[in-house]
């Protein structure tokens, strides 16, 4: 029994182990299977992705186009760097990291709060520089140390680089780093793929305006990386292509004239060649360094830029709008030409005020100018002349005539962000204002209108594009900065081809009646004194833009605080017989316009026709030479 | 006189059981070349103990180990409470024990103690193996995995549990009542479900749809599919791996190793370690069905179903069919403690294939 029993059990046993031996065949079967679907059946959707995981393309960024003046003076460039970056997500205690790294390297405040500043702009992923420029001294004791610091790279970058600082900088612009709007554009423009190595834009001025011909385009490396993301090797790599070059009409040596002749005044210029729209020199003062914001302007910096009374951010050239003063009064007489309200002969008698209704419209001479024809009115600038032309023509026809000039309507410059100005009329008044009281135009606002005071307010731009127009007979063409954009790769220029915007409808004996008192006015008016023993004939028209109204009361220079002195304003051309260069200038809280636009108008023809410098001036790089010598 | 002396040194080797685990040896130390060469020497010298080892249990007779079982078992079990108590925590899990001199992994040792125990107890009661004796060797079975399911370590727990089945199975235990232990399992399921640790539950999800968090979660099983994927039917060849070589697959040199052996060998790769194990298992088993004693067969048996357990659920977790738990690729990952383990249960084989011929002698 209990042998059969033991028979039994091993018997039993056996069954179970050829049982186990099925199982487990059934099992490794089902392993086969599996290896068999991953390996033979999914092969290809694996192998696919296998490469993905070991390749990752790593864009390589383009250098930035550079920007140089008409005689190929280099204005923004780009130069090598070595930057210490942080890539925030693959450190641990951040502070611990920037404490360690400013054991060795040297870190102040300022960059440890503008690396704080990038961490909020920045996106999750980018590494972010804590230091930039740095030196060869301390890119060695990185790298001895580097072990210690995952997440901290040494990287070499390209920087822009304005040399001559603040110079120009309203024209240049400045770049910085990519944030959410440039992000939005980047989109708009179906650009991404080429920014993803990108990590800065164009912010203002030219910089902005050719972003997309500065920037280039990207390279690509294809790049074997490990599961860390370090790269390993090089597979393969296109080059970049690097961005366009941009050749002004600017003319560097003049835009220094200007810029100097200011001096410490806040204002603006814009120097036009008529016969193109070329600009020559836009100058708006005071300036800012816009190598400051390159690598990330600091708090500090920033804060001082912005909350300066000077306003030095604002382009005051694009940005500034002023009423016109009396260099509005040329373009009203041609209008009165043009519309057959006036002939240059007829006479005015000036009592020094008109009254109008009862309200007394004063002139700026007292006891008046006598008899006053148009020729007389516009180069000793007679207000009664205009109050009169002023209520004859009519708000609706001067505002219709000034249009024609480009007043109060965008020059489409190439920079963006350009102020529209006020063109008064009856239209935009009720669409400026809500209240109906104040939508209601006065007979007596035309009056002051026609002086260029009241509502009036145009940018400097504007002025010199309507002066240039003038100048050039009626011709109009876009203000433009860019003479051509050059194409790295191909050596072809791309010319930015002046066509006139259009032909002002305008006869060519009224021009001359208007022209030939604008040269009086530098001859024997408002002018003369600035344009004394010019070896050149000129053109001019003075004007005072009204900062506070005197309700009356008798103006008294010193006074009155700086700010609420009357702006200087000065449009002119030259040659007379042939302009070839025009220009408009505003000295803000100059008084006068006499007294200080015209004398900066007078250096920037000297030099631009005469290459005569102002007494005491040398542009930097020929006292360099000098130095050298 | 040296002639002597070798064949006195081999003569409880089992050659064909020596063979297949040498040729696995060899696998394991091709594919630790390519996976972590710098591992190599500590590879060898974890080899040189672990044979050792081997060497010298397969001189023991199954009788004098009948003698350690209970002492073992008892030892094992204490040692894990030691362990709940005092032990160290790593990682999250308290499984570590420190003696002061050493570190030791309690729950190690149990896989060889529970088949010893169970089969020890069965080979006592072996004349009136009743539902009595089957369910006393459940309850010795589940207090040692109670206790190393709660450290927690799913891995061991499952193969403890599994060597300890795998007796009770082989003792007879009654269809019926395995049937009916299925059926209970799986409708219990919901319930176990919440008894498990988030961590645990996560990896179930994870198999089920591991894209689902790509780097974290997912991302070791990801891998490892890739890895055996884009290695097709011949393999990328021997340290071209990539997704070995640049560090994709996790764990490469442990757990994950049939990853980095797949990738570079392939379909036919994995069809000659299949093969080895199979033979291996199947060697184990003739083992077993020879074997003198119901003690020694019972022993054989579970131990070969442990080294099985190990390569499926190893090979099943690579390659996205079970869920990642800390399973080792038997004789092939790295680590010295499981190595010494598997070791330690082919030389019993070994020994228990020497003197399957006790009783008719």
């Amino acid at each position: 029994m209990e042998f059969s029993n033991a028979q039994e059990g091993l018997e039993q046993f056996n069954r179970r182990i050829a049982i186990a031996g099925g199982f487990v065949l059934i099992c490794f079967t089902l392993l086969f299977a599996r290896f068999v679907w991953l390996q033979v059946i999914q092969h290809d959707y694996y192998q696919t992705r296998a490469e993905e995981n070991r390749i990752s393309l790593i864009p390589v960024t383009p250098n930035r186009g550079l920007i140089v003046d008409r005689n190929g003076e280099v204005m923004a460039r780009n130069y090598s760097a070595y930057t210490l970056e942080i890539t925030p997500t693959q450190v641990v205690n951040l502070e611990d990291t920037i404490d360690g790294l400013a054991e060795f390297i040297t870190i102040e405040a300022k960059d440890r709060k503008r690396f704080k500043k990038l961490l909020e702009e920045s996106k999750r992923f980018d590494s972010l520089p804590i230091r930039t420029r740095l030196t060869d001294e301390e890119v060695a004791k990185f790298i001895a140390r580097r072990f210690r610091f995952p997440g901290v790279e040494i990287k070499a970058r390209l920087f822009r680089q304005y040399p001559r600082g603040a110079f120009a900088s309203h024209v240049l612009g400045y770049i910085g780093r990519i944030t959410e709007r440039d992000i939005g554009q980047i989109e708009e423009e179906g650009v991404e793929t080429n920014y993803r190595g990108t990590d800065h834009f164009g912010k203002t001025g030219l910089e902005r305006h050719y972003e997309m011909e500065l920037h280039g385009t990207s390279g690509f490396e294809q790049v074997e990386v490990d599961a860390g993301g370090r790269a390993i090797r090089t597979l393969a790599r296109t080059a970049p292509v690097p961005g366009n070059n941009l050749t002004l009409t600017l003319d560097v040596k003049l835009q220094e004239v200007a810029e100097k002749a200011f001096g410490e005044r806040k204002g603006a210029l814009v120097a036009i060649e008529p016969a193109t729209g070329g600009i020559l020199a836009m100058v708006s003062v005071p300036n800012y360094d816009p190598n400051l914001f390159v690598d990330g302007i600091t708090t500090t910096d920033w804060r001082d830029l912005n909350d300066s009374p000077e306003k030095p951010m604002v382009n005051r050239a694009l940005n500034g709008a002023y009423p016109p003063g009396s260099t509005f009064k040329p373009y009203m007489a041609l209008a009165a030409l043009t519309l057959g309200k006036r002939r240059p002969e007829q006479l005015l008698a000036d009592p020094g005020f008109f009254n109008f209704g009862g309200h007394m419209f004063m002139d700026d001479k007292k006891g008046g100018h006598g008899m006053v024809d148009m020729y007389k009115s516009i180069v000793q600038s007679c207000n009664t002349y205009y109050y009169v032309l002023a209520n004859d023509l009519g708000i609706d026809n001067i505002a219709k005539f000034m249009a024609h000039f480009g007043l109060g309507s965008r020059t489409g410059v190439d920079i963006e962000g350009e102020s529209e100005g006020v063109l008064p009329s009856p239209a935009w008044k009720k669409q400026r204002f809500k209240k109906a009281e104040q939508q209601k135009w006065y007979a007596g606002e035309t009056i002051s209108v026609g002086i260029g005071q009241g509502y009036n307010a145009y940018t400097p731009i504007q002025l010199a594009q309507a002066i240039a127009t003038l100048a050039n007979d009626g011709v109009m063409y876009r203000p433009h900065l860019v003479n051509h954009i050059t194409d790295t790769k191909s050596a072809q220029k791309t010319y930015i081809e002046p066509q006139p915007l259009r032909t002002l409808p305008l006869k060519q004996e009224h021009i001359d009646v208007i022209k030939n008192a604008l040269v009086g006015v530098n001859k024997e008016g408002t002018g003369a004194r600035a344009f004394a023993g010019a070896e050149y004939v000129s053109a001019g028209k003075t004007g005072t833009a009204q900062v506070f109204s005197l309700k009356g009361g008798q103006y008294r220079k010193d006074a009155l605080k700086q700010e609420l002195r009357d702006h200087s304003i000065f449009i002119a051309y030259a040659p007379a017989e042939q302009p070839k260069i025009a220009v408009a200038v505003l000295v803000e809280n100059g008084g006068f316009g006499a007294q200080a636009a015209a004398p900066i108008a007078r250096q920037v023809f000297d030099y631009y026709l005469l290459g005569k410098l102002p007494p005491g001036a040398a542009p930097a790089d020929e006292a360099a030479k000098e130095a050298d010598e | 006189m040296i002639r002597e002396l070798w064949s006195k040194f081999v003569a409880p080797i089992d050659g064909p059981l020596m063979a297949f685990l040498g040729l696995l040896i060899l696998l394991a130390l091709i594919t630790m070349a390519s996976a972590s060469p710098a591992r190599l020497t500590t590879l060898l010298a974890h080899l040189a103990i672990a044979l050792t080892i081997m060497r010298i249990v397969a001189q023991i007779p199954p009788q004098r180990l009948m003698y350690l079982a209970l002492p073992i078992y008892v030892v094992g079990v204490l040692l894990l409470v030691a362990v709940a108590l005092f032990g160290d925590i790593s990682k999250g899990a308290r499984r570590w024990l420190d003696l002061g001199f050493i570190r030791i992994q309690p729950s190690e040792l149990m896989k060889i103690a529970m088949p010893l125990m169970l089969a020890w107890y069965f080979q006592k009661r072996e004349s009136m193996l009743r539902l009595r004796e089957y369910f006393i060797a459940t309850l010795l079975l589940l207090l040692p995995v109670a206790l190393i399911v709660r450290q927690p370590d799913l891995g061991t727990s499952i193969l403890v549990l599994s060597s300890g089945f795998f007796v009770i199975f082989f003792a007879g235990l009654p269809w019926k009542i395995i049937l009916g232990l299925g059926a209970a399992a799986a409708s219990a399921a919901p319930f176990a479900w919440h008894l498990l640790h988030d961590y645990q539950r996560q990896r179930i999800l994870t198999l089920l749809d591991p894209e689902k968090d790509p780097l974290g979660k997912g991302f070791h099983i990801i891998q490892s599919t890739i890895a055996i994927g884009s290695g097709g039917i011949l393999g990328k060849g021997w340290g071209q791996g990539t997704q070995a070589q640049l560090e994709f697959i996790p764990e490469r040199h442990t757990d994950f190793i049939f990853a980095v052996y797949s990738e570079e060998f392939g379909l036919i790769g994995n069809l000659a370690l299949l093969v080895l194990y199979a033979l291996l298992i199947g060697r184990g088993l003739l083992i077993a069905a020879n074997a003198a004693t119901l003690f020694s067969r019972l022993l054989a048996g579970a131990i070969t179903l442990i080294f099985f357990t190990y390569a499926f659920v190893n090979m099943g977790m690579v390659s996205g069919i079970l869920p990642v738990v800390g399973v080792p690729l038997p004789f092939v990952s790295y680590g010295g403690t499981a190595l010494v383990t598997l070791c330690l249960g082919i030389g019993i084989l070994m020994s228990i294939h020497k003197n399957r011929m006790l009783v008719q002698k």
